[in-house]
């Protein structure tokens, strides 16, 4: 009981990532609806970012603004009492990026919507192919 | 096509759930992404640089390449979403509603009417009719200084607290958007007016990146604050401080503009005539 | 890293997520991603990731559910899936 508990413990968070990065994945997979597909993906993006954070958790360490930083007495600064800060720097632009994406995304489906009037895959299948058929 | 779909998706799950057992556990001090560059930046950084926020230490000095692309992608998306939705034409009807301000009487003049374009006593309202609120009215317009000024709290303290150019930044934009919601469109723009923002938006990357010319001119590399300290006046450790200040502003006023103009032409799907 | 929390916030963001694509008005859609944005926001902070939840909280509860609203008014808010 405590090995399979510690075990969850230690491995949770990979876990938990999987299940939302694949719940973001089937949206954009599988979704007609655009608007869903573009939360799918802000699903997806967040779900990374999560991994990335939880890979830098220290045990009983603390977040990375180094404590009393401008007396004279930092001289010894354990680097394993701070917890790791590469990750963060890293996922501070993976979130611009996101945001970037939203914004033209949205202004993308704005767009379709203003030429063929829906936002289902299926419908705006069919007016391409009667479109085409016309020609 | 969602049956294949759940397929693939359980036989990816399944494969990454096993490939997860090879990773180490969660929490470890010793695992992998903690041991050849990061104890050199935790250790070291506040030597270097006399900044106590690792964090921006390390997104604006040590990595200043990469944050110096990150504001050049969000420019470009803000231009490219202008570049997808602007248009010029206008809506088919030209009906326009007016409220009378002291009686709270509402008119619509039809096309080939005398609008009351600069009158005192009527205030222009949007086609989708909502009553006059002056509880929000009043509320926002308290509230918006206070924003705006903890928004420059957190761009300038972001070397000892959370925070940095970045967020700073987008809650300015978010004060502006505050200011379109509450009362309407047009008053947003008499603010910030869309020329502006888009020299705003320039005007930031353009301190980014003339910080590094700077640096260049000065006979340094790209981006290495220390050249700066002849400049300023202070030892090359506070000058590499200064530089992260200088460098921070120039993104907090880039991500601004480029909230502002992605929500105006969102929100009126290029027209910018009439908001949410 | 208090994990019996970090539990908790877990179970909610996952709820969180498959309610946000299975419902089927997209106002409501829109409204619980702003509420995963801002529980995975709160994660973050629990795991030590100050700048970032700072950064989601501003940036994925503010501008991402605002810009949502604006362009489901601007198109339909009914859906078939």
């Amino acid at each position: 009981m405590v090995a399979s508990e510690s075990m969850t413990i230690a491995y949770a968070n990979y876990w938990v990532f999987v299940v939302l990065m694949l719940i973001g994945l089937y949206a954009v997979i599988a979704k007609k609806n655009l608007t869903k597909r573009v939360i799918g993906l802000n699903i997806l993006q967040t779900a990374v970012i999560l991994f990335y954070i939880s890979i830098g958790v220290k045990q009983k360490a603390t977040i990375p603004i180094i404590v009393h930083g401008h007396e004279a007495s930092h001289a010894a600064i354990d680097a394993s009492g701070y917890i790791n800060p590469l990750p963060h720097v890293l996922m501070l632009t993976a979130i611009v990026v996101a945001v970037a994406t939203l914004g033209v995304a949205l202004a993308l489906i704005i767009k379709i919507y203003q030429q063929y009037g829906t936002l289902e895959e299926d419908e705006i299948l069919e007016k391409c192919r009667k479109a085409n058929e016309q020609i | 096509m969602k049956a294949s779909a759940s397929i693939v998706v359980v036989i990816l799950g399944a494969v990454l759930i096993f490939c997860s057992f090879g990773f180490p556990p969660w929490g470890d001090p010793e695992s992998a992404a903690s041991r050849h560059v990061s104890p050199y930046y935790i250790e070291k950084s506040i030597d270097d640089t006399s900044v106590p926020n690792i964090v921006t230490a390390v997104l604006a000095d040590y990595r200043g390449y990469d944050t110096m692309f990150e504001t050049i992608v969000i420019f470009t998306a803000g231009i490219a979403c202008i570049f997808l939705l602007r248009t010029r034409t206008r809506r088919r009807t030209d009906t326009r509603l007016y409220r009378h301000i002291s009686t709270g009487i509402t008119l619509r003049i039809e096309k080939g009417g005398k609008f009351p374009a600069d009158s005192v006593d009527f205030e222009r309202i949007d086609s989708v009719w909502v009553p006059y609120d002056l509880i929000v009215k009043t509320t926002c317009r308290l509230i918006v200084p206070f924003i705006q000024l903890f928004a420059l709290y957190v761009i300038a303290h972001g070397h000892h607290s959370p925070g940095g150019g970045f967020q700073g930044g987008v809650i300015l934009g978010a004060a502006m958007l505050l200011i379109a919601v509450a009362f309407d469109l047009r008053s947003a723009k008499r603010r910030l007016s869309e020329k502006t923002a888009a020299f705003l938006g320039t005007l930031g990357v353009v301190i980014y990146a003339g910080t590094g010319i700077l640096c260049v001119l000065l006979d340094a590399n790209y981006l290495d604050y220390s050249a700066l300290a002849p400049l300023l006046g202070v030892d090359p450790i506070t000058a590499r401080s200064h530089g992260i200040l200088i460098v921070e502003i120039g993104v907090g006023i880039a991500v601004m503009a480029v909230m502002v103009m992605l929500y105006y032409n969102i929100s009126s799907a290029g027209r910018q005539d009439e908001g949410l | 890293m208090i994990w019996q929390i970090e539990f908790i916030i877990f179970t909610i963001v996952i709820i969180l997520a498959v309610g946000a694509i299975s419902v089927k008005d997209l106002l409501s859609a829109a409204i619980l991603f702003g509420a995963y944005s801002f529980m995975m926001c709160l994660l973050w902070a629990i795991m030590g990731a100050v700048d970032v939840a700072f950064t989601e909280a501003s940036v994925g509860a503010g501008i991402s559910t605002v810009l949502f609203v604006a362009a489901v008014f601007r198109t339909t808010r009914r859906t078939k899936d």
